[in-house]
Order: C-alpha cells, then structure tokens, then sequence
C-alpha cells in the first residue's frame, strides 16, 4: 500500500517534470467578452508547439497568457493556471515582470527598438537586468545573434541602427534580443507572417535548431508551417482546444471532424 | 473627368494661395518691424542690445534692451524648468498609466486648461497665488540660501521674476502636457509590448521605448511652450514687478524685472517721441528674432539626433 501511494507519487513528479508548461483550465476575457475558453494543454520541454487555426479563435490570446503579456490589454482578465517548471505563474506571490524575463516573446511584426542599434537591441533585456559589465554583455549579444544565425550578417556593422535591417533581419534581430535573457520557453506569434519566402524559411531553420536548448510555442497561419516545424499541433476554434496531440497524427489521422476540415482547407 | 479636373486646380490653387498667405504675413511683420526700429538704431548702434539705460526724457534720450532681454530669457528659462518636467509626468500619467476611466476625463481637463486666456491666470497670480509663492517657496528659499546662493539673495516680495516663472509654468503645463501625450499616442504597442516582454516594468517601459521613439515630438512641444513663455505678455505685465534700466537687470531670482514684451506693453501707450516708440519696435524685433533663433536651434538640435541614426542607415 505505501509502496504504491509512493511509487505514485513518483509517477506524479516525473509527470511533472515531463512537462514544461501545463495550461489548466485557462478562460481569457477582454472586458465580459470570453476570447478562449477552457483550454488544457502540456508541452514537453524542449519542443516545437505549434497553436493553429482560423481568425479569431483566441490563439494569440492563448499565447499572450503564457507569459502575462495578456493582461496588459485593458479590461483582460485570466482564470486558470499555467504552471510554468512547476510554478503557477498566476499565483499572487508571482510578479509578472520576473515572468516575462524568463519567458522570451517574438511578435507577428518584428519590433526593434528604433533609435538603438543592433546591439543595444540585443543588450536591451540585459541592461533591464541591471547587466552592466561590458565583457559579459559582449560575449551574451554575440552568442544570441549567433544563435539567432545573425551573427555572420551584422558581425561588422554591430553600431548600426536595428532598423536598418530588412525585415526578416529584423525578426531574427528581434529573436536574438529574446534570446539574449536566456529563456527557457520561447513565445512567438506568427513570426513569419510579415516576411518574404526566404526570411521566412530562415526562421523556420532556426526554430528547428533553436528547440534543442529551448522550448518553443509557435502561433502560425500557415499549416505547412506548422507541419514543418513542430512537433505537437493545437487546433483552436472560437476560443475552444478542439484537438491537441502530434504533429503528424493532427495533420493525417485528426480525430476531430473540424481538425480534419480545417487542415485539409475545406474551411471558411 | 473634366469638373474632376477643375476642382482639382482649384484646391491647388487655394492651398497655394494660404500657403503665400503665411509667407506674406511673416515678410509683413518683417519689413515693419525692420522698418520701425531702424531710428533707434542708427541712433544706439549695438548699445541697443547691450546697454540698460531706458530714458525717454526729450533730449536726454537713451535706450537699452539687455534687462528686458535677460528678464526675458530668465523668466522663460525658470518657466521650461519647472514646466517639461511635469508636463511630461503629467502626459506620461495619462497616457502610458492611468486606466481610460481615469485618463480621458483628465485629459480632457488639460485641454480645457490649455485654453484659459493668460489674464485669468494673471489675476488669480496677482491677487491670490503670489502671496502662496512668497510665503510657501521664497521665503523658505531666502531663508537657507540667501547667505551664499546668490540667487536667492534680495527679500522676497512676490512680485518678481521667479513669481512670474512659476505662474508662466503653470501656463504652458496644460499646453506641453497636451501635445506631448497627443505625440506619444503615436508610439505604437508594438514598441511598448517588445519592452514588456523582456520584463520592463511601466516605468522602464516609458524610458527604452516610448521616450526615445518620440523625442523630437516631446522637444518640439516643450518649445513650443517656450515660445508661449517668451510672448506671454499681459501676464508677465501683472507680475514680474516692471522696473525699467540698469534696476532691471535681475540680480537675484527674486529681483523685479521686465520682459521685452512686458516693456512694450507698459510704454507703447505713452510713447512721448519718435525715437522712445521706435525703442519699443525694436524690442519686438528682439523678441521676434529670439523666437525664431530658439526654435531653430531646437530644430537642429532634433535633427542632428536624427541625422546621427539615417546616416548609418545609408551605409
Ligand atoms: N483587445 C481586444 N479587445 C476585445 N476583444 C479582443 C481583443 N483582442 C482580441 N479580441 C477578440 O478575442 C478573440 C480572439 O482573438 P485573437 O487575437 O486571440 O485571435 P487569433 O486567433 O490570434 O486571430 P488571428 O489569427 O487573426 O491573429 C477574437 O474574437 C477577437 O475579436
Ligand atoms: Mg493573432
């Protein structure tokens, strides 16, 4: 009897463990307007997840309440818990701004700080943290640019202002500054969607890589993103989790009638 | 196609005409102001702008602008000083803190602020907020500078230069306060959600992402404030005690003074001679070129930031 309650205890922190991000029971409003209902969901550590589905059923939503960024809008409200390495995120003791420090978010339009230059874009969150040693600041901005495979593009014109960048520059610009603060869950909605063919593909390359020390959820439009990238796929519709699972079984075995419409385009 | 056309000429031609309009008027204001104070001088050279006599006695005539030029300035000076700082407060309150049930009706007071005419603010100064000034801020100052801060030397009266800062700050804060939180709504979330999401808090958040974004905007208020300040005349006329010559040169923050705008006000209306009015022209030609002269500055000053940023962009 003790040996089993143990072992199931056991069982439970591994479960835990398993898991980087758990969302449990999460509903987000804006004012009394119920964006996303209801919505359970784990994600393995060091994985690409990928949330999809059509306009408005609550997706970026969902994601802005993974790292507090949500209840920033006026009016917006979130119930529920997201246990974050064990950690309700949400619990009162919990400070949102330590959150998103430690919970990295890239933006559907890449959004670099205008009057900085390309490495005081990176060295932002830093000097947020009050980083002040110029070697160390040195070594973390060139190993975020690199990891964000931007290094060998701007490694001699470091001065230069972010904004001179082109756009799919830019977005990995605003990768690297994410990347800087060392996060151990990436955020980013709809990367891609505001870039050309190839910035886009560059991107999609760098999330494969980047999953191996990070774990990354991706918002995307585009289902053969999705499919490329990820790893496990979230169907949303109006605000509800209709389907979750692998990627590969969301895309050819859905067990959802509505996933099975939705990604195979007979949707409007 | 054809009325198309004609209507289109016709906007063309109205927007030319204003536009000529506006050039008209400033070569107007120009030529007349050139015109008027070219009696005094030839008579006074460049001791115009460097002396402090002002004697309008005939035959013994004399006229100098330095005071009205240095009361002008300090009392401007002492206005943006104590004016930017919470204005920009005031604007960052409304729009980057207070939830919109607390930000639109405050914003919509300051707007109405902005446009009380200077002489409400002039009385309410003379009979009622001097006396505060005196009593609350000078004489508490006097009491631990005056032995060796020069600036606080000389009793406070109340009626003095600081005063008249003081109160043309409380003037130009609705106006600055109004078009700094009008030019920051132009920061997009964007900018503001890229600071968040690396854990800034509201405050850093406004340092590293609405500041930078819009400073030639917030610049451009505080001058616009200033020009305000420098013109403000019926206001200052009530307060800053309007002594005239060397005595005019303040020697304290709490001396009575003269502005240039004040000086004119006070004489224009009993200019005994020729020579005493084109004085009081010129003092406008002073004031018209230390607008100007200020307000290109600051376009230089904004744009040599910018400039900074573009060129790097080019290479
Ligand atoms: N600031 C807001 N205030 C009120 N309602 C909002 C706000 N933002 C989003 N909504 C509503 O919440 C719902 C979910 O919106 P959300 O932006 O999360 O959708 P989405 O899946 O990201 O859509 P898209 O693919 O177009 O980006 C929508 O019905 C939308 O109208
Ligand atoms: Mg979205």
């Amino acid at each position: 009897m003790a040996i089993e309650e143990s072992l199931e205890r056991k069982e439970a922190l591994v479960e835990s463990v398993k898991y980087k991000v758990s969302i449990e029971n999460v509903d987000g409003w804006y004012g009394t307007k119920r964006a996303i209902k209801d919505i359970n969901l784990k994600v393995r550590e060091k994985t690409v997840t990928a949330f999809i589905g059509p306009s408005g059923c609550g997706k970026t939503t969902l994601i802005r309440c993974l790292n507090r960024m949500h209840e920033m809008t006026p009016g917006a409200r979130v119930d529920g818990r997201i246990i974050v390495d064990g950690i309700n995120i949400y619990d009162k003791s919990i400070d949102a701004v330590i959150i998103r420090r430690r919970i990295g978010m890239v933006f559907q339009k890449p959004n670099p700080f205008p009057t900085m230059s390309i490495f005081e874009n990176v060295a932002a969150g830093l000097r947020l943290n009050g980083i002040n040693n110029k070697t160390i600041i040195r070594e973390i901005v060139e190993e975020s640019l690199k990891n964000a495979a931007l290094w060998d593009e701007v490694k001699n014109e470091l001065h230069i202002p972010g904004m001179s960048l082109s756009g799919g520059q830019q977005q990995r610009l605003c990768i690297a500054r994410a990347l800087a603060m060392q996060p151990e869950v990436l955020l980013m909605d709809e990367p891609t969607s505001s870039l050309d063919p190839i910035g886009a593909s560059k991107i999609e390359e760098l999330v494969r890589t980047l999953k191996d020390s990070v774990t990354i959820i991706i918002v995307t439009h585009n289902m053969q993103q999705a499919a490329r990238v990820s790893d496990f796929t979230a169907f949303m519709y109006l605000g509800d989790m209709i389907e979750y699972g692998a990627t590969n079984q969301i895309f050819m075995k859905p067990e959802k009638e509505l996933t099975e419409r939705y990604v195979s385009g007979k949707f409007v | 196609m054809v009325r198309n056309k004609r209507h289109d000429k016709l906007f063309t031609g109205l927007v030319f005409g204003t536009a000529a309009y506006t050039l008209l008027m400033v070569g107007l204001v120009a030529f007349s102001v050139t015109k008027g104070s070219l009696d005094i001088f030839t008579e006074e050279g460049i001791q115009f702008i460097t002396g402090s006599d002002w004697n309008a006695v005939e035959g013994r005539e004399s006229f100098g602008a330095y005071p009205y030029i240095i009361g002008t300035l300090l009392s401007s000076a002492i206005a943006l000083a104590i004016g930017v700082p919470i204005s920009l407060a005031i604007a960052v309150f409304i729009s980057e803190i207070a939830p919109p049930r607390i930000g639109t009706p405050l914003s919509f007071i300051t707007e109405l602020l902005a446009a009380v005419p200077s002489i409400i603010y002039g009385l309410w100064a003379l009979f009622v907020f001097r006396f505060w000034v005196r009593d609350l801020i000078e004489k508490p100052l006097y009491d631990a500078f005056h032995g060796y801060l020069p600036f606080f030397a000389k009793t406070p009266f109340g009626l003095d230069i600081f005063t008249a800062g003081i109160v043309l700050a409380i003037m130009i804060i609705p106006i600055i306060s109004s078009i700094c939180r009008e030019v920051m709504r132009v920061v997009p979330d964007s900018q503001r959600e890229a600071a968040y999401s690396l854990g800034a808090t509201r405050w850093e958040t406004v340092r590293m992402a609405v500041f930078p974004y819009v400073k030639s905007g917030l610049v451009g208020a505080s001058m616009l404030g200033l020009g305000r300040a420098i013109g403000e005349t019926i206001l200052v006329t009530m307060i800053i005690g309007n002594v005239v010559g060397p005595s005019a040169i303040p020697t304290s923050f709490f001396s009575q003074g003269q502005t240039l705008s004040s000086l004119v006000a006070n004489e224009f209306n009993e200019a005994s001679s020729e020579l005493h009015l084109s004085a009081l022209i010129a003092l406008g030609a002073i004031l018209f070129i230390l607008t100007m002269g200020i307000n290109i500055v600051a376009r230089l000053l904004v744009k040599k930031k910018m400039k900074v940023s573009s060129g790097a962009k080019a290479q």
